[in-house]
Formats: C-alpha cells, structure tokens, sequence
C-alpha cells in the first residue's frame, strides 16, 4: 500500500486512479495519456479535476496548451534508475507553466526525494512505512545547491553575492 | 616542510559545507546498507554516485581530482589515506582520479571525512551521472594555450555536483575541457568536450563537441556547437544534457551512451534539438554565467608570480638528464620556466600506481619545485606545471631516487592500461602484466628514442578504460573460453588528429602478444620516411605489411 504525502504532510488522495478498461466515476480522476488523448473532450466536459498520469518515455509537451487544464500531473518511476522523469517535471513547470500537482508515483528512492522537490514535484506516493520526519530529513540533509532548479531555491552563486 | 598553497580553486564556506554534508549524507547510506535497510541492488547506484564499486576482492573507492590538479596538502592526504585505509598505494586513472583498491565498506565515511578536510570528495566518480571533469594537464602553464580551462571546468564542476535533473542518466557521461589547439584531454572521446578557441573578430568562446566515446561501439565526437559565446557555455551544456536524459535509450545499457543517441539522431538533427532546449533555457536567464562569475572563478587561478630575468636556457646536466628533458619538459608559457612530466611508468612498473612514501615524496618536490602544485594527466602520469629551468637537474636527480626519472613521456614504455583482471570485475584479460612485459621488452633508451612518440594504450576488456581505440597500438584483452586473449589495434589517436584504431583481426594469446608488437614496430622502422611517426605510417601505408608481419610467426 502507498499512502500520499503533499506539501510536508499525509494528505487524503482527492483523485481517484482510473485504468483505462473501466469507466469514469464521479470525482476528480487520473487517467493515462492514452485515455486523455482519447477522450479529451469528454474529460475536459466533465468539470471536475483531471490529472494525467505520464509513463516515463511520455514527454509533457504531448499534453500541448491542455497542460493547464489539468490539477495533476503523475510522472511514473518504473525503476527508479529511469531518471527521465526528472526532465519531465523540471519542463512541467519551467517550460509548460504548470502550476498544479506533480506527483512523483512509481518505483523512487527516499534518496531521490530531495532532487524531485527540486525539479517540481510536490506530491509523492510513499510506502505505508514512509514518515514525516524521513521526509523532512532528505529535504535537510543539503543545506545549498549549486544549480538554478524548478523550486527557485537560490543558488550558492546568489548567496556568495550578497 | 612548510606547504605552499598554490593557487587553484579555494573551497569557500559555501562549498565547505556542501561537501561535509554529501559526506554525512552519504554517510547515512553506508549505514542503511551496513544494517540491511538498503539492499545491495538499491545501495548500488548510491554508492556509485560517490565513487564506490565492489571490486573483485573488495571496495574500490575513486576520489575525484577536478582537472586533475593537486595541492601538495592533499597530496599528502592522499598518501596517508593509501597508508591508513589501503595497502600503501593508490592508482592514477585515465579519467586525472585516483583510486584505491582495498577500501573497507565501514571505513568510507572516514575516508570521506579526511577528503573533505583537504577540499576533496568521491562526488560522481561513478555512477550514471556527470562525472567528475578533465581538462588539460598543462592549462595554465603551456606555451600553446588560448585561455585557460580551469575555470570553465570549475564552473562545471560546481553546475553539475548533484544536478538534480541529472543524476539518473542513461549512462555516464563525462566531460572534458581544453583551452589549447593542441588535444592533451583527449576530447573527442568524451561525452561532451569543450574547446576554447578564438573566432574571426578576435574573441575567445566555446566550441562544444558531442558523442565521443570508447567502449564497445566506438565514437569520433562532432560538433555540435560551433561558438558557444562565454556567458551561454551552461545553458547550451544543460540543454544538451537533457536532450539525452530524454531520450538516451534506457533498454541496453550497452547503447545508451548519448554516442549512440548521437549518431541515431544524426548531429544535424541533435543540434536542432539542443537549439531549441537552449533557446529556452537562455531566454529563462538563470543559468547564464556573468562575465564577474567567470572572472571571479578565474581569479583563483591566477599564474603565480613569475620570477622575471630567468636564463631561458636549458642546463647541460649530463646525458641521462638530456634525454629526460627530450621527452618530459614541455615549453612553458613563462620564460625561464618550464613544465616537468613524472611519469609513472618505469618499464616493470604498474602503469599509474604510487605508493605512500612516493606521494608524500612528490608532495616535497611540489613545495619547493613547483608552488605546491601537481596535476594528473589521462595517461596516468604526473605534471609539476611550473619549475624553474635552472631546478630541473635537481628535480631529476630526485625522480631518480624515486624511481620515477624513466625519460619516456610519450615513447612505448609510457604505456595506458586499465587495472585489468588482477583488481577489476569486468576485466576479461588482465593488462598490468601485459604492460609490464611491453616496457621491459621495449626498456632500452636509445631503441625507445630511435622509435619515437608511439602510444601503446592496452584494456582488459570492451569497456576501454585503458583507452585502446585511442592508441596508436591498441591492445584489448578479450575472453575465449577462460583463455586470455589480446587483440591489436593500430592508427588510433586522442590527440586532435582524433582516430579510432583499427583491430587487426585474431587474438593473440598473452605469450606472442609481445612478439607480435615488436613486428609491427620492426615494419614501422623500415617503412618510416623521414620525420613520421608511427601513427603518420601507419596512416600512409595501412594494415596489410603490419598485419603480415605480425602474424608472421604466431603462424609458423
């Protein structure tokens, strides 16, 4: 079982996950970009919250200017070696302007946590023993970064000149 | 003795802590896995990140030398990390690192602590991430250079350390960075390369090579950006490096180096898609890189004082001294001065190795030949950049004491092998002995001299690590049923007349390898016209006389 961990803390799942053979109920969904691409308009017809839930070879510009139309946006870690995610969501919000959730789902590391904030992500689905505090802990364990990341965090560059 | 602080990059506070908190942060990890919280398949790819393989015997530990420059301060850290942890040695490798064969798992976080205590770490050593970068031996001090690229390989080191977006590649990727016409840094074998070079109006910029690479599937690199102005150098890096995180493939780790991505795309079409990720990472403006940073790194790397009013002229010390300054003193860019090659490859030698009481040796030479200063060199030799010319009969009579004054840089005995079999659990065939019995054959000086410069690179297996494709004779061991086997290569180059060497055809067995190098050395003298080298005759005249002449008595 996998419990979602959202800005800081365990948060109920608003969103249903809906595989493609079954049909859409009531409620905010998340739906494969397959299914998306199938039946967009019904999707965007509906009202209520959509999320796409992304493989990791599925690059987010295929969503196009409908990006924005979605609450959510899953990026899959089918092992969490697959680092294409990472540019996925790094483009989500840099590029594409995203401003909902991008939540991490799959096979990840508490290790990898730190860089997913990074890049964008703010939502997980952890295992049942996952923790606050593990949480709290990989965001801490790097004070500074070197690098200009999706979190706007400021770089040692901007901190050694002021 | 009093150390010299030389002058290269400063760890400021802010690096200072970044390094002590990877440290303890890596630290944890080790801990995880020591009490069974991570299993081996998860630790791997962390421990990887910070230099740490499982060997054939034991933990191998790679500690990164950015540009592969050393102060003698951590020199001597280093010697006494080889004495502590190790059997008394280190290896140079051909990536300017060092490595230590015999680490203990429970010691790492030690080791590391001692590293970071002398500004230095294992980030991205390994692992499918940016490895830790090269650059030429000689920046700053050779007389061929435009600018030099330590700076620009500082500002890549600080961009790319736990780059959040790219620490799950594909593959690895390695750069390298060079400021002179002249390739010491063996650039189009590198992931990414960068050259600095002059344009028309007189203005220095980057030109940036993509897609070399050694390995199973060799990789000449092309060029994808021509002149990269200063302040984009970054953005265009960045934009290159997730165009292959993208789409780098992730089924064969065997073609998921960005040479195969490279050359599936084609660089015309790469180049159209760098451009475009480049377009929007410029226009984002974040990781443009003002000319007062570029200054501001470039400040520590300041020439240091140059005595003026120095004797230009190289001092007669007798013949042996002669024939080291042949081969190991380069001209530098300061009259008077000069840059000294150490190599490590005294023929019976293993190709790369110091022990303890050699670094801290070489740490004494530093301090009072070269302002504390040392750098590592690919082919696994060390540089003390700037010695005065009236110290160099000094400096030799002490490399001699040390067993280190072989004056052969560049000749046959100053061979690149990989650890091989004897430490490394890829290796197919081992390469140290190989090497070894090479520069015996091949030990007289005046036969080394009458030979010329001749590269013999040698690998004990497909990956390449010692470099084979790149040799002007390769030498690669492969496996035959539980038999060693060595294939020869010839006409390969890393220099900037870049080629990849062409294998010759059947193995030879570890007994007529050697033999079978002297042939084809023996065709070389007799066909050689005046001034060519190996490789120049190679190139002219092609396989077929040195194939027959080495197979000539393996035949018979």
């Amino acid at each position: 079982m996998t419990k979602l961990l959202k800005s800081g803390a365990f948060a109920a799942d608003a969103f249903n996950t809906i595989a493609d053979d079954t049909a859409l109920p009531e409620g905010a969904v998340i739906v494969s970009l397959a299914r998306f691409e199938k039946e967009r308009e019904t999707l965007l017809a509906r009202n209520t919250p959509i999320g796409v839930r992304l493989k990791s070879d599925e690059n987010p510009t295929r969503l196009g200017a409908d990006v924005n139309r979605l609450s959510l946006v899953a990026l899959e870690f089918p092992k969490f070696r697959d680092g294409r995610a990472f540019s996925w969501a790094r483009m989500l919000r840099t590029r594409l302007g995203f401003k909902g959730e991008i939540r991490a789902v799959g096979d990840f590391l508490f290790d990898q946590l730190s860089y997913q904030h990074r890049v964008g992500f703010d939502a997980w689905e952890v295992p049942d023993h996952f923790t606050v505090e593990m949480f709290n802990t990989a965001l801490a364990e790097m004070t500074d970064v070197y690098q200009p990341a999706a979190d706007g965090k400021k770089t040692i560059r901007q901190l050694r000149a002021r | 003795m009093s150390e010299i602080a030389p002058n290269m990059y400063r760890y400021d506070e802010f690096d200072a802590r970044f390094v002590a908190e990877r440290t303890e942060q890596f630290a944890g990890q080790v801990e995880r896995r020591l009490t069974g919280e991570l299993t081996e398949d998860q630790f791997k790819p962390l421990r990887l990140m910070n230099g740490l393989y499982l060997q054939l015997h034991a933990y191998m530990l790679r500690v990164a030398v950015p540009y592969g420059t050393l102060s003698s301060k951590q020199v001597r850290k280093l010697a006494h990390i080889a004495r502590t942890y190790d059997k008394d040695f280190g290896h140079l490798t051909t990536r300017q690192n060092i490595q230590y064969n015999w680490i203990k798992l429970v010691d790492v976080p030690a080791i590391l602590r001692e590293l970071a205590s002398v500004e230095m770490h294992a980030i991205q050593t390994s692992g499918n991430c940016i490895r830790n970068v090269t650059a030429d031996q000689f920046a700053g001090a050779a007389a061929d250079e435009i600018e030099d690229p330590r700076p620009l390989a500082e500002i890549v080191r600080q961009w790319s350390s736990l780059h959040p977006e790219f620490l799950f590649l594909p593959r690895k990727f390695k750069i390298a960075v060079s400021g002179s016409p002249n390739d010491r840094a063996a650039l189009a074998y590198h992931d990414m390369a960068v050259e600095i070079v002059r344009n028309a109006q007189g203005r220095t910029g980057y030109k940036v090579l993509v897609g070399g690479g050694m390995g199973r599937t060799p990789y000449i690199a092309q060029v994808i950006g021509d002149f990269v102005e200063k302040d984009d150098i970054l953005a265009f890096m960045e934009a290159v490096m997730r165009v292959y995180n993208e789409q780098g493939r992730r089924d064969n780790m065997y073609k998921a180096r960005i040479k195969i991505l490279t050359n599936a795309l084609g660089i015309e079409e790469m180049r159209r898609q760098v451009n475009i990720e480049f377009a929007e990472i410029k226009q984002a403006g974040t990781l443009q890189l003002p000319k007062e940073e570029l200054d501001r790194i470039t400040a520590y790397f300041a020439p240091p004082a140059f005595e003026t009013g120095l004797s230009d002229t190289m001092p007669d010390a007798g013949p042996a001294f002669a024939n080291w300054v042949r081969t190991n003193v380069t001209a530098h860019k300061a009259k008077g001065y000069a840059i000294a090659t150490i190599t490590l490859k005294t023929p019976g030698q293993v190709p790369g190795d110091a022990t303890s009481d050699q670094m801290d040796i070489i740490a004494g030479l530093m301090d009072e030949f070269s302002v504390g200063e040392v750098r590592v060199t690919h082919e696994q030799n060390l540089v003390l950049p700037h010695v005065r010319k009236k110290d160099l009969p000094a400096i030799f009579a002490k490399l001699r004491e040390l067993d280190f004054a072989s004056p052969n840089a560049g000749l046959i005995t100053d061979i690149i092998a990989c650890p091989g079999l004897d430490y490394c659990d890829l290796a197919n065939a081992r390469s140290i002995p190989i090497a070894q019995k090479i520069a015996r054959t091949f030990e007289d000086l005046d036969r080394q001299h009458q030979i010329g410069e001749l590269k013999i690179k040698i690998s004990g297996c497909i990956n390449a690590c010692g470099h084979h494709h790149a040799g002007h004779i390769g030498i690669l061991g492969v496996d035959k049923k539980g038999v060693e086997f060595y294939q020869l290569l010839l006409g390969g180059s890393g220099a900037e007349d870049a080629s990849i060497g062409t294998i010759m055809g059947p193995g030879f067995t570890e007994h007529e390898i050697t033999g079978a190098v002297e042939r084809v050395v023996e065709v070389y003298l007799a066909q050689r016209k005046d001034g060519e080298r190996f490789l120049d005759t190679y190139r002219r005249i092609g396989m077929e006389k040195f194939k027959a002449a080495a197979y000539e008595t393996v035949a018979a």
